[in-house]
């Protein structure tokens, strides 16, 4: 039986994604020398490497004995800095993110203010944080304010955007009904739209925080305030101890917001 | 009471879902709206309240023409229209108690919705209501914890806390199993008899609408081309409505339980 349906058997493939063999092995055969170019081209010196390696390992062996006590007093200020800006930062981004973020989504928002919110978001996320802290910094000068400030505006918009693409995927149906009633439309946002996207803008906030927080850290690079100028001095001073100890409290800080946030997001739902 | 005057709806694609509709339905009376998917049914009763905004022709409700009124106008004449959904359309994440007070969110002020200070009169309604539909028990339950037929009875709570002058239920009985949805039919139509309500009723179950209502009107792609009494329709007529078929299953009498209410009442 199966002999006399072997030579009836239909063959089947998965189409290729690029139909045209020539394109295909073309495509593959240009990549593949691309990419060996590409590496012949970088320079590396490598008596330059051997010396940083010696460099690198007493970085990473100060991890072994991390020097909390002798800056103490300096990584504490920074630190605390560096949670006020994060948690101020967070709580201003948050507020001003909701208006902008009902306002960018399409379902809800008459056409001039979906553009004009999008513009502020594409604005927001176009410009990396170190620019705008580079900016806010020229502006206002040294010190955490400009931190607060860029990471406020960091916070627009990554929030408002995944707020707004929250709102237009909520259930439909639901804000109708709310609105059949005769509510007016805070109402209907109260009660057809919020507690739909609640849990995830709860979730986003928090993880946003955490966000706030490691941003905090790098933006002391650029004079922008906190533990990261803390970070930067230690480095400037060849205090690889001071460093090491600065590096395992924001790992242990961002792990505990982890955590936190994790369980509340699964307190919610 | 309500009057629909050459009621026609272009959507915006070009599709005509609605092509000068009169209807007059008088105060009280239970309407069934039939027809196949597509014949315009939904749009109908969303253009009674302006959920869809029709294209031409006017929707009169007690000597008010609601197509000409502005947003504020608007938003108090949907108070005296509830509607009851297909899917429910409950609020999931709020309480069974939210859902229903949410019915009254066109006559109390922001503030008050927004911390759920409802007036005391107005719980005690939501309470009468939930009991009425055997709910009491459940006010405090989220929405998402409901079955489906329990879901169907807050949606009927939620219009009914309206105090409207009519219904306007969109395929109450869908995504229901044959006994709930006879049950959910049942409270509607009783609901509607102890208040005096009108009611239209999209539903899809012929042998269902026949069960339970003393007018049927046929939608047939935007048209009405059928208005009259439940017993009237032949199969001629639904192969009208419908395309051809053999009809004489459908239309064969179902017997009525009356036994059921009352666990209905209880589940």
């Amino acid at each position: 039986m199966s002999a006399v349906l072997a030579s009836e058997r239909r063959k089947w493939r998965k189409p290729p994604f690029i139909r045209n063999p020539l394109a295909r092995w073309g495509l593959i055969v240009f990549a593949l020398v691309y990419l060996v170019l590409a590496i012949g081209t970088m320079e590396v010196n490598w008596a330059r490497v051997y010396e940083g390696l010696e460099r690198g390992k007493q970085f990473i062996l100060a991890f072994s004995h991390p020097d909390f006590a002798s800056r103490w007093s300096d990584i504490s200020a920074g630190m605390i800095e560096s949670i006020i800006m994060t948690i101020t930062s967070t709580a201003a981004g948050i507020i001003i993110s909701i208006p902008i973020g009902l306002g960018a989504a399409r379902n809800i928002a008459p056409l001039p203010v979906y553009y004009l919110c999008r513009g502020i978001i594409a604005v927001s996320r176009a410009l990396h944080e170190i620019i705008v802290a580079i900016l806010l910094v020229a502006i206002f000068g040294f010190g955490p304010l400009a931190g607060f400030l860029t990471l406020s505006f960091a916070t627009i918009g990554f929030l408002a955007k995944l707020l707004a693409e929250d709102i237009e995927s909520t259930d439909r149906s639901q804000s109708e009904a709310v609105k059949a009633t005769g509510a007016s439309w805070l109402q209907w946002i109260n009660y057809g739209i919020q507690p739909q996207v609640m849990p995830r803008l709860i979730g986003l906030s928090m993880y946003r925080l955490d966000i706030n927080f490691r941003e905090s850290a790098i933006l002391g690079l650029v004079g922008a305030g906190g533990i990261g100028a803390t970070l930067n001095t230690a480095f400037d001073r060849y205090e690889f101890d001071t460093a090491a100890a600065i590096i395992v409290i924001i790992i242990v800080v961002v792990m505990a917001l982890e955590y936190l946030s994790g369980m509340i997001r699964a307190r919610l739902q | 009471m309500l009057h629909l005057n050459k009621l026609t709806k272009q959507y915006a694609t070009g599709d005509k879902a609605l092509t000068d509709v009169e209807l007059q339905i008088p105060k009280g009376q239970v309407v069934a709206l039939i027809g196949p998917s597509g014949a315009g049914k939904s749009t109908l009763i969303r253009c009674i309240n302006r959920l869809v905004e029709p294209t031409s022709g006017a929707v009169v409700l007690n000597g008010t023409e609601l197509t000409r009124l502005g947003a504020g106008a608007l938003r108090k004449a949907r108070r005296r229209m509830g509607m009851i959904f297909q899917e429910y359309a409950l609020v999931e994440r709020l309480t069974v108690m939210e859902n229903v007070l949410s019915g009254r969110l066109g006559y109390v002020g922001f503030w008050r919705s927004f911390f759920r200070w409802y007036p005391q009169s107005d719980v005690d309604e939501a309470f009468r209501l939930l009991e009425r539909v055997g709910l009491d028990h459940m006010a405090d339950k989220r929405a998402d914890e409901l079955s489906g037929g329990q879901r169907q009875r807050v949606g009927i709570a939620r219009a009914l806390i309206q105090d409207p002058e009519l219904l306007l239920v969109d395929e109450p009985t869908a995504s229901l199993d044959p006994k709930t949805s006879r049950q959910i039919m049942r409270l509607i139509c009783e609901l509607c008899a102890e208040r005096g309500l009108a009611a239209i009723i999209n539903i899809h179950d012929v042998a269902l609408a026949q069960m339970f209502v003393q007018r049927v009107v046929g939608l047939q792609l935007g048209e009405v081309v059928y208005d009259g009494p439940p017993d009237g329709l032949s199969p001629d007529i639904l192969t009208q409505i419908y395309g051809e078929e053999d009809w004489e299953a459908t239309i064969a009498k179902v017997e009525d339980d009356d036994d059921d209410l009352a666990e209905g009442a209880v589940a």
